[in-house]
Parts: C-alpha cells; structure tokens; sequence
C-alpha cells in the first residue's frame, strides 16, 4: 500500500528523510480531510503530537537515539487514559470526569520509543459491542465501505489505520474487539497472551478477560508495537511476571518446525462462505491439511457471555443505579440485565472455564498453530446489525459477530487477525491461534503468509 | 432451552428491588429479552457435566 508502515516511516526519520514535525503535520491534515466521513477520532491531540514531533527531531538533529519507533504517529481507542483529557470508554457519562493525570502504561511505552500519539478514537460504549455504532459519538465507518460498520468494539482503531491515517492503533479485546475490526477494516490485529501487556490505565470491561493489543498494516509493526509493550507492571494485577522474548528477530524464521492445522466443527460452520473460503485459502497456501477440533467452543462462547454480561454490569453498576436514561441505547439493556444473573451461573461459566482452559492446552500438546476463520461475515451495514442471515441462518447480527472470536479470548489465548487479499472484495480476517505464551511463533507464521502476499492490508479503494 | 419470558420479567422485577437497582418501565422489556438470552446460553453449562474437582478459574494469590 502506499503508505509506509510505521518502521519504514520511523527509518525514513532517523535517516531524516523526513521529519518528524512533517509526518504528523501530514497526519493531522488528512485526519482533518477524513475522519468527518470516517469518524474514527473523538480527539486529535494537534499541540501535544505537534510538541512531541520537535522533541524526536531535536533528538535526531543531535545524534542522539530518537528510539525504534521515532515519529511514527499513533492512536488509542478512547478507553486507554491520556494525560490531560477524559477517558471517554465511548460513554457521553464518562465526558464528564476529570481528565486522566497520566497516560496509559501501553501509551507509555510507545511513546518512550519515540512514537507520538496524534489522538483517541470511537469505540462501542464500554467495549460492549462489535460494530461501533455508538450513538453518542456516532458510527465509525469502514474506510472500504462507508455504508458498512468498522467492527468493534475497537472500531475507531480500526477505521483509523486502514484509512492510512495512523499506522498503528491500540485497542483493547475482551471478546474479540480487536479482531473484528481487523477483519472489517482489513488489516493486522494483535491479542496476545492475557496478561502480557499492562492494562494499567484503561477502563475495563470485563477483567477476566480484557487484554490490549495493536492494530497495524504490517505484521512487523504488530511486533515491534508489542515488542515496546510487553512485559510486568505492577500497576495491572493480572500482568505476569514472566520473562519477555523480542519477537522481532523471529520473524525471519519462517514455518520451520510448526505444526500448523485448520480449526473443525464450530469454526467451520455458521460462516458466509466467503469467510470459510478465506480461510481454507490460507491454509491451502501454507500446505495444511491437518484438522483439530476446540473442546466445546460452543459452550464456551456461552460462558464467555455470561461472565461478560455478569462483569461488565458489575464494573458500572452505580451508574446504571443512577444514570441509566445516559447510557447508549444499544448497550443500556444488556448492561442492566447482567447485573441480574444468578450467581450460580457465573460460577459456573467460570468452572467451565478452567475446565476448557485444561483440555485446549491438550490439545496445544499436538499442535503449535491453529487456523480459524476471524469474523463469520464481511461487515454488515450501518443500522442494520440486529437481525440478518449469515451463514444461511436468521442470527443476531451484532452477537453473533463474536461467533469465532469468544471461545478464544475467553482463555486468554494469543490471536493474530490477518487481513486476506481479497482484491476487489470487502477485507476479511483469518485468525492465527496459539497456546499462551507463543506469540513469536504467532508473529512467524503471519510475516510467512504477508511475504507470500496471501495475507496483507490493502488501502480502501476510495482513498487512492 | 428456552426460558419462560414471564418469569424472567419476574426475575428482573424482584432483583430490581433486592439490588435497589430500578429499572425503567421503558427498559424493561429490552433487559428481560436479554435476560432469557443469557439464561439460554447458560443452560449450556449447567447441562454439562463438570468433573466435581474443577474450582473457578480465577485463584486468588495472597
């Protein structure tokens, strides 16, 4: 695509090619010709970005190291705090709490590398939700089709880098919310391991299993994003305190030694063929025949739901108590009924939980690599994602968008959404999957399929 | 598994006033919806046998 990815961009500024102060003045004119259609900002940070791209090119002018990712811009879902305005998490109720005092540890990170972050962006009101039609700060559109959803609940992050107007975002995924949008918006999205990137700073959904991740439109930015990102905080409780490995100087390694198959049943069903066909498309390039089946990823999903609805409601009970009328219509409802579910219930999921947790890290035993599809669908059109036909089914539009995503995060699994080559057609994401911890092999595999051309974001037709 | 619609409308009428958590008479058809949605899908679980010494995900360290 035409414009660099991040680590091109930032080797063009070492090289003072360009600098810092020219690439976010770019940025910030075509964010201002853009996201009126595109609406993916719900902040654009011009004094700060513009204050921090004279400090990477005062660094460089010195010959001092400006860091691996010098003036490259970047943008935050708008659950992640920023220093000096409100953390939306999408909601018209949080507009009015004070402004954050310090950035989010994932921002922290990035921008100690030399990144600057250029704004925040859309998302579903408190990450309840997989299309961003949020009606307080309107929908995100698909920069490929602006009649369609961006995906969710990291809709913004998504809309933001496949319109070239970022080349990484971060998001966060509790049930798919950065996949989705990787998939609609057609390009890489990143959810590693639960607990391998500090959530410290964000607003939580449901903090089982929330994780934050990128977003970008190359697989060598998702590593060197995360790269920056990984590691211990104490500031995040369920961060661990596992060793980091740079994942970077994997890439290179290629399919050597992996074993890779092709996820069955549940994950080859309930799909618009379009979607099952992307992804036997990239297994078929990869030679894999092999194929496993998920433990009861049905009942899965369905626990998911339940400690989702049962945490999420939990998390922003005393607003429902008393500011219900100022939630979003499409969250209200579902939020209220999560607080009523039994006890019993959510105990349940969570013994299922472990339960599940035990027999797919059996079946990990045999293989290191699964393919599964991302989404069941391209995206749906804007206002029209309560009920439609997916897969030959009368479905839940909205809901049933997590169909492969849930059974996954719901462990905590890594999970890398790739954008297939669809030329002409809408994106559509495969997704990598692996046991905890093997984000590297993850990385592998997709800057495998990327090199082959199988796989790889390309820009929306109607910005050329 | 479906659930009875009525009962769920109960459910949300009594735990509404156990939880002092009020429910608007506009919402509350939309949350009882979602109420035998979420009492579907956890039928799922309990319908499934779980071996008796599997605990609860989360474990707690001191």
């Amino acid at each position: 695509m035409s414009a660099p990815d991040a680590c091109a961009l930032a080797a063009d500024i070492r090289a003072r090619r360009v600098s810092a102060r020219e690439t976010v003045e770019a940025v910030l004119a075509r964010i201002g010709a853009l996201n009126p259609t595109v609406n993916c900002f719900t902040d654009v940070l011009a004094d700060r970005a513009r204050r921090d791209a004279a400090g990477v090119d005062a660094r460089v002018a010195a010959g001092s190291n400006p860091g691996p990712l010098a003036g490259v811009p970047f943008a935050v879902k708008n659950l992640f705090d920023v220093a000096g305005i409100s953390t939306l998490a999408g909601s018209r109720l949080y507009r009015e709490r004070p402004p954050a005092v310090r950035d989010a540890a994932a921002i922290r990170a990035l921008a100690a590398a030399g990144a600057i972050l250029v704004g925040t962006l859309n998302m579903d009101e408190f990450a309840y939700g997989f299309t961003t039609e949020n009606s307080h700060y309107g929908p995100t559109r698909n920069p490929h089709d602006l009649t369609r959803v961006a995906g969710g609940s990291s809709g913004g992050s998504g809309a933001a880098v496949a319109a070239g107007l970022v080349p990484i975002a971060l998001g966060s995924d509790t049930n798919g919310s950065i996949r989705v949008p990787a998939s609609f918006c057609g390009v890489f999205g990143f959810k590693p391991t639960y607990g391998r990137i500090s959530r410290a700073g964000t607003v939580l959904f449901a903090g089982s299993f929330d994780h934050v991740g990128p977003l970008a439109r190359s697989v060598r930015d998702l590593a060197a994003a995360f790269d920056l990102m990984q590691g211990p905080d104490q500031d995040d409780p369920v961060c661990s305190e596992r060793p980091t490995s740079a994942t970077t100087p994997e890439l290179a390694r290629g399919l050597e030694n992996l074993r890779i198959a092709v996820a069955d049943g549940y994950f080859a069903t309930g799909a618009d063929p379009e979607a099952l066909e992307a992804t036997a498309e990239v297994a078929g390039s990869l030679g894999v025949t092999r194929r496993v089946a998920f433990p009861e990823p049905q009942r899965a999903r369905a626990a998911a739901m339940v400690i989702t609805a049962a945490e999420g409601s939990h998390q922003h009970l005393e607003l429902l108590r008393t500011r219900a009328a100022d939630f979003d219509p499409l969250t209200r409802d579902r939020f209220l009924a999560g607080a009523f579910i039994p006890a019993a219930l959510v105990l349940r999921a969570q013994r299922f939980r472990a339960w599940y947790r035990e027999r797919v890290r059996e079946m990990f035993q045999s293989v290191d690599v699964v393919i599964a599809p991302t989404t069941p669908c391209v995206a749906p059109f804007i206002g029209k994602t309560d009920w439609g036909r997916v897969g030959g089914f009368e479905v839940p539009v909205r809901a049933h968008l997590g169909l492969f995503t849930q059974p996954l995060s719901f462990i905590g699994l890594p999970v890398i959404s790739m954008p297939v080559v669809r030329n002409g057609q809408l994106p559509l994401g495969v997704q990598l999957v692996g046991p905890p911890w093997s984000e590297a092999r993850l990385l592998r595999v997709a800057s495998t399929l990327e090199a082959t051309g199988v796989v790889g974001s390309r820009e929306p037709p109607h910005h050329a | 598994m479906a659930f009875d619609r009525a009962a769920a409308a109960s459910l949300v009428d009594v735990l509404s006033g156990v939880l002092t958590l009020p429910v608007d008479a506009a919402y509350r058809e939309g949350v009882t919806e979602h109420i035998v949605r979420l009492l579907t899908v956890a039928a799922l679980l309990t319908e499934f046998p779980l071996p008796e010494e599997v605990e609860v995900a989360p474990v707690f360290h001191p």
